[in-house]
């Protein structure tokens, strides 16, 4: 199995295995992650304003499901991606027998 | 009630714990038993050193004062984390493939292996450290208090926490932090302490908080309500600060020297890296989920004007809960200690490396080869560092008193380390960024940080007088420290942090377009920013001129003996040498480098190895294989793109060149035919004759001079034939010799036109001339140049076609040059045949006219000998041809 899937040197064909494609598709994933956790996180931004109407328990419990979701998605890809690419690697294996 | 004495006997019995768990994972690293000991889980619980005393004790204490805005100290880190695919997997590998030792051997590897930027950046460090430091032992200190004042027995007893705080993790450090000189500097024992520590905090928070929300407040619906009664529910923070405290957390995670150490330094592949990437946010997650329900309870159940900053503790022991409080006072004890290690670990290592050993190679008369073990100064200068960083860090705790919020020392560091970030980040994925650049960035940060938080961080009035501060050095207002550029009224936090990231971007930045790298600096750029291309390093080393037993004397005494024999016996083993010793061949030379660097630190290794080496030298090879690889395949694909384009032009010339010998070979074929058919009607009428002369008896001597008359016009119809044959040949092959004299051109075409017109042929032929044009002298083959005239004017009496021919004979000059046109009113000559006419055999038309097709090829002839050209000249009307004679050839008018 290859160490580091974005290890793909070389020129990029144009059309990939499907389960390459899927792969690829879930670093894509993976790399916005950051991206949708500082869009949640800097809501809170907005409460600030008067009349926002955001306090306390209902703040709190926003800020602690978003920290839990980001968690949960952050394992559950970089899982999904060990099984994709043990899968690669075992149509490689069989392929190569 | 916990007495100070139980509460001491405690905290040792745990320090002695930690020291058996240290010492146990040395053992077994040091028996390569050690996979477990680099474990993801591992390596996630050691990156909870971020999780010091400031958020065990002072994170409720913010929670207290601001609402939520502590949060925002995690949220950085976890993002960062979570984004480890944009800049921390990069960093990570780079600090693997170079053995980088600290952030400052990274800044200082990047731009060229400068020394002067790993000082800067270990001052930098120090500086911004030893608050930090004081902060802990701050937060020991007055956990102890807190227990004192609850035993009024033992009050005032814990007067010297501190100091004997900092000499037992003075002691600790030496011991496991400066254990061997580790070639990759990983301290399996310390690493090992820290997660076992990480453990204990995270269990003693997580416990305060349940016993807070289901012991003292009822469940989690009563803590939700209370929050919201609580004076912490309005949301107050500012939307600037939420988002730049969220950006400087996250900047001080990945520049804080200890951070640094435990993320870059400490780490071994990619699947630390990974399982981290969610794991460590979810431990950050933990260690801040019950700090508002403890804040709540705290402000609402403790007396006023009670710590906020002890409430973990306080709470705990108000209710008369001892051993919660014990186990909150280890989880206190444990944030405080594991932070002072690693950070005295990798600021000693700064220190050493980066100041010690440079200074000490320097005052070395000889440097590094003579004798003397450089490990024990190494080992020395590390034990030495770390006491020093400690008492660096006392000294600030004695001196700022103690008195401060913990958050604000804490905030004051992290605004400091975060200098870094811009030279950093830059350097890993810009190449442009250069070590003049980074200085600046950093001076200029560095300086804004002193002026704008640091120093009034140290309070009013201790350092600076206080009208400084409210009026501004020397009476400028603009420079006052809270209001740079008269910019007055920002959060004085937010207001440093903006001015000193912001001066210092733009000070590097702009000092890195304007300066130019030295060739090793722009090596190294290159290598760090495509660290993902290009695995292996590009060579630097000149090999052959170093003694590989010099090398071997200067490693053993960095490495020590058995190390450095390992490591020459397997590089010799690789290179097929027999006996024990490699050459000193630049691979090899590059990888002693390494390891060296991960023992001393890239600049220091740099420096030693040089002087042996003898200066270390960047080749044009160097450069060129780590020049831009894009440049190479668009110069590549240019090179390709001129030579199909060159290719093309051949073709096109050698389809051209193809055609016309297809037509020269029909033609020849077909002169073949005309010629044998030319020879052989005289030759019929020869032999026919000649026969009848031999045969017939009864011939009358008339009839006998009319056929020896035939004989004769077919003989010499034959000779003429052989003669133009012979001539062409004389002409093509340049042995004809010119017989050069005067003539006038007038003349000339007189004589040519009587003489086309002897023969019989076409003689309707009408020529039109203008006597005053043709009044110029020659110089030249008068007789060669009449035979093109007469043949020129016997091709138009031929094969004009029209009705009433004529032909038209101009005279001009064209630039100097005598140009004769000779033009016939006819059809002209077929575009296609326009550039066939001039070639041996060639006939202008399908007329049978006698002529075997020389004319013009011997015209041409002539003209090429004297200097001048004959041409078609199309678009005339009839055939047109163009004699041009040389100004040479053409005198003035006389």
């Amino acid at each position: 199995m290859a160490d580091d899937p974005a290890d793909e040197s070389g020129p990029v064909p144009l059309f990939v295995e499907r389960h390459t494609y899927r792969r690829r598709r879930l670093m894509d994933a993976i790399r916005a992650l950051p991206v949708l956790g500082v869009v949640l996180w800097m809501l809170p931004m907005l409460w600030a304003l008067p009349g926002a109407g955001m306090r306390g328990a209902a703040a709190l419990i926003y800020l602690f499901a978003v920290w839990i979701g980001l968690i949960a998605l952050a394992g559950g890809l970089l899982l999904a991606l060990r099984l994709w690419e043990r899968r690669a690697g075992l149509d490689h294996g069989e392929r190569g027998r | 009630m916990t007495t100070l004495n139980g509460l001491a006997a405690i905290s040792v019995a745990y320090v002695l714990l930690l020291f058996a768990v240290a010492f146990v994972a040395e053992r077994v690293a040091w028996r390569g038993h050690g996979r477990w000991l680099s474990a993801p889980v591992i390596y996630t619980l050691s990156l909870s050193i971020y999780c010091t005393a400031w958020t065990f004790y002072g994170a409720v204490g913010s929670a207290a004062r601001n609402g939520f805005e502590y949060l925002t100290i995690y949220l950085g880190p976890s993002l960062v984390m979570i984004g480890w695919w944009w800049g921390l997997r990069k960093l990570v590998r780079i600090g693997r493939s170079n053995r980088i030792t600290s952030i400052a051997d990274l800044l200082s590897s990047r731009y060229g292996k400068s020394n002067l930027l790993g000082i800067g950046v270990t001052i930098l460090a120090v500086v911004g450290t030893t608050p930090y430091i004081a902060l802990q032992l701050q937060s020991v200190t007055l956990s102890v208090e807190a227990f004192a004042s609850v035993d009024p027995e033992t009050a005032g007893q814990g007067r010297h926490t501190a100091l004997w705080v900092a000499l037992g993790l003075a002691l600790f450090t030496v011991i496991f932090g400066t254990r061997s000189l580790d070639a990759n500097e990983r301290h399996h024992g310390v690493v090992m302490a820290i997660a076992v520590e990480a453990v204990v905090k995270l269990a003693a928070l997580l416990a305060v908080g349940v016993f807070v929300v289901w012991g003292l407040s009822g469940g989690v619906g009563a803590t939700l309500a209370r929050i919201d009664a609580s004076p912490l529910a309005d949301w107050t923070v500012p939307g600037g600060r939420w988002a730049g405290l969220t950006l400087l957390s996250a900047a001080a995670f990945l520049c804080l020297p200890r951070m640094f150490q435990v993320l870059v330094v400490e780490n071994d592949n990619d699947a630390q890296l990974r399982m981290a990437a969610w794991a460590f946010p979810l431990y950050l997650m933990l260690m801040s989920l019950f700090i508002v329900p403890i804040a709540v309870v705290g402000l609402e159940m403790l007396p006023p004007g009670s710590n906020p900053d002890l409430f973990v503790l306080t709470l705990p022991l108000s209710q008369g809960r001892d051993g919660l409080a014990v186990m909150s006072f280890l989880g206190g004890f444990s944030s405080a200690t594991s932070m002072v290690i690693v950070a005295a670990i990798a600021l000693s290592t700064m220190v050493s490396n980066h100041v010690v050993m440079p200074l000490w190679l320097h005052y070395r008369e000889g440097g590094a080869s003579v004798s003397g073990d450089v490990r024990n100064v190494v080992l020395l200068s590390r034990r030495l560092s770390i006491a020093g960083v400690l008492a660096l860090g006392y000294l600030y705790y004695k001196l700022s008193g103690g008195g401060e919020a913990l958050a604000v020392i804490g905030l004051v560091s992290f605004t400091g380390v975060a200098q870094v970030l811009p030279a950093m980040m830059a350097g890993l994925f810009w190449r442009g960024a250069t070590r003049n650049g980074a200085l600046a960035g950093l001076s200029v940060g560095f300086a804004v940080w002193l002026y704008t938080l640091y120093l009034p961080s140290l309070g009013t009035g201790s350092v600076l007088p206080p009208s400084f501060f409210s009026e501004g050095p020397l009476g400028l207002a603009w420079l006052r420290p809270d209001a740079l550029f008269g910019i007055g009224g920002l959060d004085p936090l937010m207001h440093a942090v903006l001015w000193s990231l912001l001066l210092n971007t733009l000070v590097f930045f702009t000092v890195s377009l304007l300066s130019f790298p030295s060739p090793l600096e722009r090596l190294q750029g290159a290598q760090f920013v495509s660290i993902q291309q290009t695995p292996g390093r590009a060579r630097r080393w000149t090999g052959g001129v170093a003694e590989a037993e010099d090398l071997m004397v200067m490693t053993q005494r960095i490495l020590g003996a058995p190390e450095a024999h390992a490591l020459f016996l397997r590089e010799a083993q690789k290179q097929g040498m027999p006996g024990p010793l490699p050459e000193p061949t630049a691979d090899f030379l590059e990888t002693l480098e390494r390891e060296l660097a991960g023992s001393v630190g890239a600049a220091t290794a740099h420096a030693m190895v040089s002087q042996i080496v003898g200066g270390s030298a960047v080749s044009v090879e160097d450069l060129m294989a780590v020049a831009d690889e894009t440049q190479q395949m668009v110069e590549y694909s240019a090179r390709l793109e001129a030579q199909s384009q060159e290719l093309t032009r051949t073709a096109r010339q050698l389809r051209e060149a193809n055609r016309k010998l297809t037509q020269l070979s029909v033609q020849k074929d077909a002169f073949l035919s005309q010629i044998s058919h030319e020879l052989r009607t005289p030759m019929t009428s020869i032999r026919a004759f000649s026969e009848i002369l031999r045969d017939g008896d009864g011939l009358g001597p008339e009839e006998q001079t009319r056929y020896a008359s035939i004989i004769h016009d077919e003989s010499l119809r034959l000779t003429r034939l052989l003669d133009d044959l012979l001539d062409l040949s004389v002409l093509e092959n340049g042995q004809v010799s010119l017989n050069m004299r005067d003539g006038r051109l007038s003349d000339l075409l007189d004589r040519a036109v009587a003489a086309a017109a002897a023969s019989d042929e076409g003689s309707g032929l009408r020529i039109v001339r203008v006597e005053a044009d043709e009044d110029h002298w020659l110089y030249t083959d008068i007789d060669r140049l009449s035979q093109v005239f007469i043949n020129l004017i016997a091709n138009a009496r031929k094969y004009c076609d029209a009705d009433a021919p004529s032909l038209e004979i101009r005279v001009c000059e064209e630039g100097g040059d005598l140009v004769i046109d000779f033009i016939d009113n006819g059809t002209g000559v077929a575009t296609e045949a326009q550039e066939m006419i001039f070639e041996k055999f060639a006939r202008v038309s399908d007329r049978e006219a006698g002529g075997a097709g020389l004319g013009l090829a011997i015209s041409r002839q002539i003209m090429t000998r004297l200097g001048g050209a004959i041409s078609y000249l199309p678009g005339q009307g009839g055939a047109a041809f163009r004699v041009v004679l040389p100004q040479a050839a053409a005198l003035a008018a006389q």
